[in-house]
């Protein structure tokens, strides 16, 4: 089994990744500017539903309790999806999906496909896998053609293109679709889009999509969108190919209840987005007359296997933790190298890889907590990304990096308080060299991180400690 | 009351002025303060950067130095999540069920410093005089793991001669995040010169926390700067009376 | 090869459940706390006034009628566009339909029809006050192609919140169902609302007395 996702792994790490993206203005200012508008409608809608907090604890109940009932759910959904007339494939891994999918459009003749906005197709590389057979896929999703046509990478879980402003959205559609004209309101570049996929729409006889939801009880699926692009793939197509990963699974129907409340309002700051769609294998009267479902692990296992970070699976992808994590709002996606970005993307993507890359992510959070606080399913993303250091610091090094050994130096240093007192007094001694005007400045190896935008106050004289030393000296004499 | 300080390794080290003033406080209000020698460290550098199984022993010790003390403060509101955040999940790793049951009985007994000031010993007043115009930064732990909400200003608002501004975006990290300040520095300062611009933007003279790692870096930034904004823990304001004013 | 994947896939997920007693899982469901609101808390005078607030918030448009007065509302809605046809949906009611226009009805118009008509008349399953949302079943073309939709809901037809919609519509549950809040919409550029996509521009909804 090889775990793929998207180009994640020859992704540089972090800290290097977030550079070019720190010096980048307009990117910065473009990233502010949408993180600030859907934090702001998010604030309006979860405060005005009364009852968010135990929404968010159901929610949260309902993806734990699958989790533990996987197998079965799983199989109920197998069984249920194919008595209506759906068939259900197995991909172990991204290789393992894109084959399968690769080979049903063949089969089929097909030599394009329309898509609905998935991330999970971005995970295992679907489009490139499509284009090395000679199969063109044409994203749909406004902000996906923004990436597509302009060659890009996707910076958001939701909204891929709100690191490209008006103007440089304008510059790609004229290039890609050959206009001569075209303004720069959204409402111009959105009628062009309207214009330029119509005819696709109608014309294209194989459909691909994700999945938000798959029910295990009737075997239905439910996608969640605003423009209208997925209803397109999701009726008008001969063929559809949905897929998901195994755990998009909910139990019932009625499930839908919670988290048709909880994702949008997080997604973004939407009572309710424009569109849910929900169908079951085939239906006769109207919409693709042959249904596939490709059901992913690529890693998803793994996961599952760690008690203490599958919570991680619980997502449903709203990306309310991007808008909030002040460290994305920094950088942007693009610094994680992952289409999975934020502290999502943080905790997901090196899980996925079973830690064997990305192990830069768990560390690429101040652990402020923001986005434990607003995620609608209750993943504790923080106290993850503390398990997934540990298992960083575990399985990464053999103890003999600067950093291990200076840690490990140290937690054996307030192993006593003779080595600790010992310690305060060295440190004293020791910072002399550095000490200027009364301040440090300046800081030798990783420490210069410090130093390079901060300054640093001397040790004092005293201790608080030997303060208190003295203090007790005198009361006792007094 | 008998009120044990854990002081944390690094205000006792770096910080002794914010000991000092909150020795000096609780004895104010009548209170007798003890001062454990034996104390270190929480444990919460090398837990939250993965260094767990280094971690463990510095739990050991300070369960062992604190067992029996009548009530703990803490004034630092990141060490005190680190005890009532991790400490159980980490005793209950090591399966030792002593261990367990002593962690268990001693969480109700840590307090961070308003808390043990506002919730505990019921004062909101406790006769500080501070003629500065100040702002309050809520560090993440504070807001986000204690839930301290608006203790630290309820507390400021008492204080007399005091010009207190709110600051702008104050739910938004200051960038410290421990080891992250230096293993991710340029996100870090990034982070920072967005704090520091809303701490500017409020002209006040002193900004203020319950946590002096918090202000360790954005001092560090605003010296930098030559700002002239000074910072100093909420402890060293709330000592500070007419007849003693702390700077 | 498929056959191998769907047993490895299963057999790791059951080894990560190990311990799990699969036989308590009905009845592990059942005791999942459900503490958010399932039942309505306001009257239905109140119910219907957020039903119509929120879909004005979406740009649609909302004409509450008698019921002597559903065939006019209709016509004028689709008169201020200047529209002259329209494809109706199976099983809408006679008695509502609009004179003066041209009709055609869902099961003889094509795809390609369907994407060249000016409008389209509906009805629905469900509606949704709190989110403002109608609920439809089928229908899932002519609701899409059209850039200007028309739905007619039966003032009993809605409900206050989204777990009362979900109980109506389990009888519902495997057919095709589409939930349409506004008009199609993206926010993609800029954070911009622009209505309209792909699906309709226009959405005008008939209030009808129950």
């Amino acid at each position: 089994m090889t775990v793929r996702v998207g180009e994640a792994a020859e992704a540089q790490p972090f800290p290097k990744a977030a550079l070019p993206l720190l010096e980048d203005a307009q990117l910065r200012k473009n990233v502010r500017h949408a993180t600030d508008v859907i934090t702001r409608k998010r604030g309006l809608v979860v405060g005005e539903q009364k009852d968010w907090q135990q929404l968010r604890s159901a929610g949260s109940a309902i993806k734990a309790h699958t989790l533990r009932h996987l197998e079965s759910y799983v199989r109920q959904f197998e069984e249920a999806c194919t008595a209506a007339g759906g068939q259900v494939h197995w991909a172990a891994d991204a290789d393992d999906a894109n084959r399968i999918i690769v080979e049903l459009i063949e089969q089929r003749g097909g030599k394009e496909v329309i898509k609905v906005k998935t991330m999970t197709s971005d995970e295992i590389g679907l489009n490139r896998a499509l284009e090395k057979r000679g199969i063109t896929p044409h994203e749909t999703d406004l902000a996906d053609m923004i990436i597509q046509l302009g060659q890009d990478k996707p910076s958001h879980i939701v909204v891929p293109a709100l690191h490209k402003n008006r103007q440089q959205v304008r510059e790609i559609f004229m290039k890609a679709m050959g206009l001569k004209e075209l303004g720069d309101r959204p409402e111009d570049l959105t009628d062009a889009a309207r214009k330029y996929l119509r005819e696709k729409f109608l014309k294209v006889k194989i459909g691909v999509s994700g999945a938000n939801f798959l029910i295990a009880e009737t075997g239905g699926v439910c996608v969640v969108e605003s423009e209208g692009n997925g209803r397109m793939c999701l009726t008008l197509p001969d063929v559809l190919i949905t897929v998901a990963g195994i755990e998009k699974v909910i139990p019932k129907f009625r499930d839908l209840e919670v988290f048709l409340q909880l994702l949008p309002r997080s997604a973004t700051g939407e009572r309710m987005n424009p569109y849910n769609s929900l169908w079951t294998g085939v239906h006769k009267s109207e919409g693709p007359q042959e249904f596939h479902v490709v059901l992913l692990d690529n890693g998803r296992t793994k996961i599952l296997a760690d008690e203490e970070a599958r919570e991680t699976l619980h997502c449903i992808r709203c990306g309310a933790c991007l808008n909030a994590c002040p460290v994305y709002r920094q950088t942007g996606g693009h610094a994680y190298g992952s289409i999975y970005a934020g502290p999502i993307g943080a905790i997901l993507t090196p899980q996925l890889f079973d830690m064997e890359h990305s192990q830069s992510l768990p560390y690429a959070s101040s652990l402020c907590g923001a986005c434990y606080e607003v995620c609608p399913v209750k993943i504790n993303i923080p106290e993850v990304l503390i398990h997934l250091r540990g298992r960083v610091v575990r399985e990464q090094q053999s103890g003999a990096s600067a950093e291990a050994i200076g840690m490990k130096a140290m937690a054996r240093i307030f192993r006593s308080r003779r080595s600790f007192e010992a310690a305060q007094r060295l440190g004293r001694m020791g910072q002399w060299p550095f000490v200027r005007d009364g301040w440090i400045e300046h800081l030798p190896g990783i420490l210069g991180n410090w130093t390079a935008v901060r300054d640093l106050r001397p040790l004092p004289e005293q201790t608080f400690r030997s303060w208190w030393r003295g203090r007790e000296k005198g009361n006792k004499h007094a | 009351m008998r009120i044990s300080l854990f002081i944390t390794c690094y205000n006792d080290t770096l910080f002794p002025e914010t000991g000092k003033c909150v020795v000096r406080l609780l004895e104010r209000l009548g209170h007798e303060v003890e001062f454990p020698l034996e104390q270190t460290c929480c444990g919460q550098m090398h837990y939250n950067t993965g260094y767990q199984t280094e971690a463990m022993p510095l739990l050991r010790r300070f369960v062992k130095v604190f067992k029996d003390a009548e009530m703990v403060c803490i004034p630092s509101s990141s060490c005190v999540a680190m005890v009532r955040d991790h400490y159980l999940k980490m005793a209950h790793a090591t399966g030792d069920a002593a261990l367990i049951k002593d962690v268990g009985e001693l969480l109700p007994h840590v307090y961070e410093l308003t808390e043990l000031l506002v919730n505990k010993l019921g004062v909101e007043d406790v006769g500080a005089y501070y003629p500065h115009r100040v702002t309050y930064h809520a560090s993440c732990h504070s807001l986000r793991s204690l839930h301290l909400g608006d203790l630290p200003l309820r507390l400021l608002r008492k204080v007399r001669g005091i010009d207190l501004v709110e600051l702008e975006n104050i739910d938004q990290c200051c960038g410290f995040g421990g080891t992250f300040a230096v293993k991710n520095g340029d996100v870090s300062a990034a982070m920072l010169t967005d704090k520091l611009r809303c701490v500017e933007n409020t002209r006040a003279e002193t900004c203020t926390a319950v946590d002096n790692s918090c202000l360790m870096h954005m001092y560090g930034g605003l010296h930098r700067l030559r700002s002239g904004v000074r910072t100093v823990h909420l402890a060293e304001i709330l000592a500070s009376t007419e007849e003693e004013v702390v700077r | 090869m498929p056959e191998a994947a769907r047993s490895a896939i299963v057999e790791r997920i059951a080894n990560a459940n190990r311990g799990v007693d699969a036989g308590a899982r009905e009845a592990e469901y059942e005791a999942i706390e459900r503490g958010y609101q399932t039942v309505a808390e306001m009257d239905r005078t109140a119910i219907l006034a957020t039903f119509v607030e929120r879909l004005r918030e979406y740009d649609a448009q909302v004409h509450e009628v008698g019921p002597a007065d559903v065939a006019e509302a209709v016509r004028a809605a689709m008169a201020q566009h200047g529209q002259r046809s329209a494809v109706v949906s199976n099983g809408f009611p006679r008695e509502w339909l609009p004179r003066g226009f041209e009709l055609r009805t869902e099961a003889d118009t094509s795809t390609d029809a369907m994407s060249a008509t000016e409008g389209a008349l509906v009805t629905c399953e469900v509606a949704i006050a709190h989110t403002g949302t109608i609920v439809l079943k089928n229908s899932r073309r002519l609701t899409l192609l059209p850039d200007r939709l028309v739905c007619v809901v039966r003032t009993d037809q809605v409900v206050e919140t989204v777990p009362e919609a979900f109980a109506r519509l389990q009888g519902m549950a495997a057919d095709a169902l589409t939930f349409i809040s506004g008009p199609s919409a993206t926010a993609d550029i800029e954070m911009t609302r622009i209505r309209g996509v792909h699906g309709p521009r226009y959405l005008d909804v008939v209030i009808a007395p129950a």
